[in-house]
């Protein structure tokens, strides 16, 4: 199973070096100016004074970090003490956006395999049924989703009227409704990269591994998983990252009773509160958190393929 | 090649024309959410010949922060309730206007006039006011709905099933007046009773919600929601069997009001907008949309039996319902830690 002829390494740069930059050009400038840009003003924001009732004073400050990080007692004048109330909803949410990971994993993972076992045209056709439903905006598919699971919605008067149940499962507004909804909107983040890897896994290796006497779940752990790991490990960044910002579902499934980190930062500019340093602070800490997952998922990357 | 650069030239020419033509007539309006019926802005771009285009927020502080954000000089009006006019114009985010500017500025009420928080009303025109109560469904709750308790330290019914609306200023307002506490209050006792029965109060709710605060009630998710007065009778005409609660201890009374943005793109138009809506039959079409109550004389002939009749629009005599204060800063940050304990 030899793959396809392979192009020298001098045939690729004499073909290619000449027009790398001026390719890439478009894509340093948009994403210089308007990710880079914008982060640094957020992070100039967290440590900048705050104005009453929204907007910043140019005068540096430490308060943003403080208050996050130190308790002083609901007139802030008692001596300080470490602050949970910021720390617990961070954890609720990488709680909450795990979990989510989790389950998308253990269906997008067979979901995904399925269709890149299928035939060209019937796998155009699942991966089209996968996409059908993304069509349609969010907040649409997360009302609908409200719709369906509220006390007397149309699931519950279905599990009622078979009889499975006698009182109506409640979900709606509790921290199950706001798993549904993550696991929900971020399944075929999960579903597309492992297809792409499953799709380019070759197949002969499950048939020699057969050839060997090698059982279906040494097959499964031993060749296909390291195979098709990449898929995966991306799908999970994927995941992982949208749901731990999410406030959509917290908002509209969990009835905003326990603040999520979106919501707590959009409180910040939006709400009553008027905290541009902290809103600003609050997203530069979650930033370096997920920087620094992503940085050790490279660094363990270059380790093995280094 | 020759005839696509013409095409796209004349095409670039016509474009052109077309912002030129619609550049003198347009409005940009900044308004809450449900709060303006669409034959109303059509009827007003008619008489006007202007193109009109519309932004909505769903809570007061949430307009101050986009307009802060750079948003100024987008909107023409913007639509706050009174104390946001207060704060908003100490931030220097209004432009005045004189009242020869303006015809019908004579049909506004004179008790809507010499409000404190635009005493001569050079930035603002009434546009409705109504009151923030809670309103309960009487299939799931037949008793008394009389007191605030219903909200902050509700009977077993309807424990589980309440909505707040997700707005700090109302419900720390309302929990003020259930307390028998002054709004704002300074005193380090009454703001930590306030927040101590706001924690306490909090494993009763269900949610909080201020644009779904009618969908609840109708859907039956809610028994007990606290709601603006028109959305109340919005819920009774979708068919939720709710009563409007004016109780004891008091309620949260607001004026909305159009306000004349500084930076306005479109000044004049802002003023004719303004005019317009100070008109009688305009301002009966609103209040009949919206089930509240204008502040502008003679709209009585134009208004819809259900408006007229309806118990959201006619408080009783006593309690008197209440404006909510804007706090100073000291207060305002203990005000955000409250909040922040109880959506923690």
């Amino acid at each position: 199973m030899a793959a396809g002829p392979q192009p020298t390494p001098t045939a690729n740069t004499s073909t290619y070096a000449g027009f790398g930059i001026p390719l890439i050009l478009p894509a340093w400038v948009i994403i210089g100016f308007f990710l880079v840009v914008p982060v640094c003003m957020m992070l100039i924001y967290s440590f900048l004074t705050k104005e009453f009732r929204g907007g910043v004073i140019w005068e540096f400050s430490l308060a943003a970090y403080d208050q996050f990080f130190f308790d002083r007692g609901l007139f802030g004048d008692e001596p300080p003490k470490i602050e949970w109330t910021y720390i617990t909803i961070f954890w609720r949410s990488i709680w909450q956006a795990a979990l989510a990971t989790l389950f998308c994993l253990i269906i997008g993972f067979p979901t995904a395999w399925f269709i890149a076992t299928r035939t060209g045209r019937n796998r155009s056709i699942w991966l089209f049924l996968i996409t059908i439903p993304y069509w349609v905006n969010l907040l649409i598919r997360t009302i609908s989703m409200k719709f369906l699971i509220r006390d007397n919605g149309p699931m519950n008067e279905l599990l009622l009227s078979t009889g499975l149940i006698s009182e109506p499962i409640h979900i709606i507004n509790t921290n199950l409704a706001v798993q549904l909804g993550l696991f929900y909107s971020y399944l075929p983040f999960m579903v597309l990269p492992i297809y792409a890897a499953v799709e380019r896994y070759n197949f002969a290796l499950s048939e020699a591994a057969a050839d060997l006497y090698a059982s279906r779940t040494v097959t499964l752990t031993q060749i296909i998983l390291p195979a098709v790991k990449p898929g995966i490990i991306a799908g999970c960044i994927l995941v992982f990252v949208p749901s731990l910002g999410a406030f959509l579902a917290p908002d509209l499934l969990g009835g905003a009773k326990n603040f999520m980190i979106g919501s707590l930062i959009e409180e910040q500019f939006k709400g009553a509160a008027g905290n541009w340093p902290f809103g600003a602070a609050a997203s530069m800490i979650l930033l370096s958190m997920v920087l620094v997952v992503l940085t050790l998922y490279a660094r363990q990357q270059t380790r093995e393929q280094g | 090649m020759k005839n696509l650069l013409k095409l796209g030239a004349s095409a670039l020419a016509l474009s052109l024309a077309a912002n030129a033509a619609s550049a003198e007539g347009k409005l940009v309006i900044y308004n809450w959410f449900e709060y303006l019926p669409q034959d109303l802005i059509d009827k007003f771009a008619a008489e006007a010949g202007v193109e009109v285009t519309m932004d909505t927020f769903d809570s007061n502080e949430a307009m101050l922060a986009s307009l802060k954000a750079g948003k100024m000089g987008t909107y023409d009006v913007a639509v706050p309730s009174d104390y946001m006019v207060e704060i908003m114009g100490g931030d220097g985010l209004l432009d005045t206007f004189t009242q020869d500017e303006m015809p019908n500025f004579g049909n506004i009420m004179s008790q809507q006039m010499n409000l404190s928080f635009d005493p001569e009303r050079k930035s603002s025109v009434p546009y409705q006011w109504g009151s923030t109560s809670f309103s309960v469904n009487r299939d799931d709750y037949k008793g008394d709905i009389d007191t605030l308790a219903m909200i902050f330290n509700p009977p077993a019914e309807v424990q589980g099933k309440i909505n707040v609306l997700d707005s700090q200023g109302e419900v720390l307002a309302l929990g003020s007046m259930y307390l028998g506490i002054p709004q704002c209050s300074t005193d380090r006792e009454q703001l930590k009773a306030l927040n101590d029965m706001l924690l306490a109060a909090k494993p009763h709710w269900a949610s909080f919600g201020s644009d779904v605060a009618k969908d609840v009630l109708v859907s039956g998710d809610a028994s007990v929601g606290m709601i603006w007065s028109g959305f109340s009778a919005k819920a009774r005409e979708e068919g939720a069997n709710v009563e409007y609660a004016f109780p004891k201890e008091g309620y949260v009374v607001w004026m909305d009001n159009i306000v004349l943005l500084k930076d306005a793109p479109n000044r004049a138009n802002a003023l004719k907008f303004m005019n317009f809506m100070l008109e009688p039959e305009n301002a009966a079409a609103l209040t009949n949309f919206a089930a509240y109550t204008a502040g502008v004389n003679g709209t009585e002939p134009f208004l819809s039996d259900a408006v007229k009749s309806s118990p959201e629009s006619n408080p009783p005599a006593t309690p008197v319902g209440q404006l909510v204060q804007a706090c100073s800063q000291e207060v305002q940050a203990v005000y955000d830690t409250i909040w922040t304990n109880l959506k923690k």
